[in-house]
């Protein structure tokens, strides 16, 4: 069960409207490599998590990238409030205004739509927490390819906050396998998936 | 306490619970309803004390109510998806 908190987990404050750059940033919310994709893939996976720390910590941080998917939609969302029609044509802004008006919808800063194709649950905790760590660090490199084209220290500030707890949860999602590892032959981590029953008994 | 009362206690914070999800979404839409108001009061009064029991003899719930001591036992299983708890 989760519960809403009034707040955002770090604050989004952008007085400067910018429809091109929030064409860029959209992508972190329903692209291949954002935040939706990333909560999805998290709590998706923990269900067939064996080791239960690391399915709190699969539940914990996809919870927190719900948050930051909250972020990023902040962002786009103050960036493109109130812009006039003269501000949408120069911002290129006209092909998702006419679908979306002004509202959030996910996709890719290339247009293609959120599909859960965007990230995978195999229900083997080494294959899903090298995923894992893969996805952190493709926003990673996202993120910096944002910061490169940003320009306004109100929109750089929390990009610059979310590009920090990308690093902070490959470093635990790093722990994570570790202490999967740690349970499986250490000569073989491959010999059988721990998640599944009917291998265990071999 | 045994795992009956453990149950029942359970059971008793889910349903305390579902009467404050159902009670939020009708106050979102009526503020200002008195008896409404008031119900929830009651409801939140009972469901903060029965978390409280809760967590001191089973562990947390919410993250916020952790109770480091000696340990951290958020993580510690079993989680709510594998039926139980």
């Amino acid at each position: 069960m989760w519960s809403y908190e009034k707040r955002l987990q770090y604050p989004v404050k952008i007085t400067q409207c910018n429809p091109r750059l929030a064409q860029v940033i959209i992508s972190q919310f329903g692209g291949p490599d954002g935040e939706l994709a990333a909560s999805q893939r998290y709590l998706s996976q923990r269900y067939t998590m064996s080791n239960p720390k690391v399915a709190g910590l699969l539940t914990d941080i996809g919870t927190e990238e719900m948050a930051h998917m909250e972020m990023v939609c902040a962002i786009v969302h103050q960036l493109t409030r109130d812009l006039t029609p003269q501000q949408i044509m120069e911002g290129g802004f006209e092909k998702y205004y006419v679908d979306h008006t002004l509202g959030l919808w996910p996709q890719s800063a290339g247009g293609v739509p959120f599909t859960a194709t965007f990230f995978q649950s195999k229900g083997d905790p080494i294959t899903d927490l090298v995923e894992d760590m893969a996805a952190e660090q493709k926003a990673r490199t996202t993120y910096d390819n944002i910061l490169r084209l940003v320009h306004d220290q109100e929109v750089c500030e929390p990009i610059k906050f979310l590009r920090q707890r990308e690093i902070n949860h490959f470093q635990r999602f790093g722990e994570a396998l570790r202490m999967i590892q740690d349970d499986l032959d250490c000569r073989n981590f491959y010999a059988f998936n721990p998640s599944f029953k009917s291998d265990l008994v071999k | 306490m045994d795992g009956k009362s453990r149950d029942k206690l359970f059971a008793c914070i889910g349903a305390l619970s579902f009467v404050m999800d159902d009670l939020r979404i009708y106050l979102d839409t009526h503020p200002r309803d008195q008896e409404a108001l008031d119900y929830w009061k009651k409801v939140e009064k009972v469901r903060n004390e029965a978390v409280k029991e809760y967590t001191k003899c089973y562990g947390p719930i919410n993250m916020y109510d952790v109770d480091v001591d000696d340990r951290w036992t958020w993580a510690e299983g079993p989680w709510p998806w594998e039926g139980r708890c």
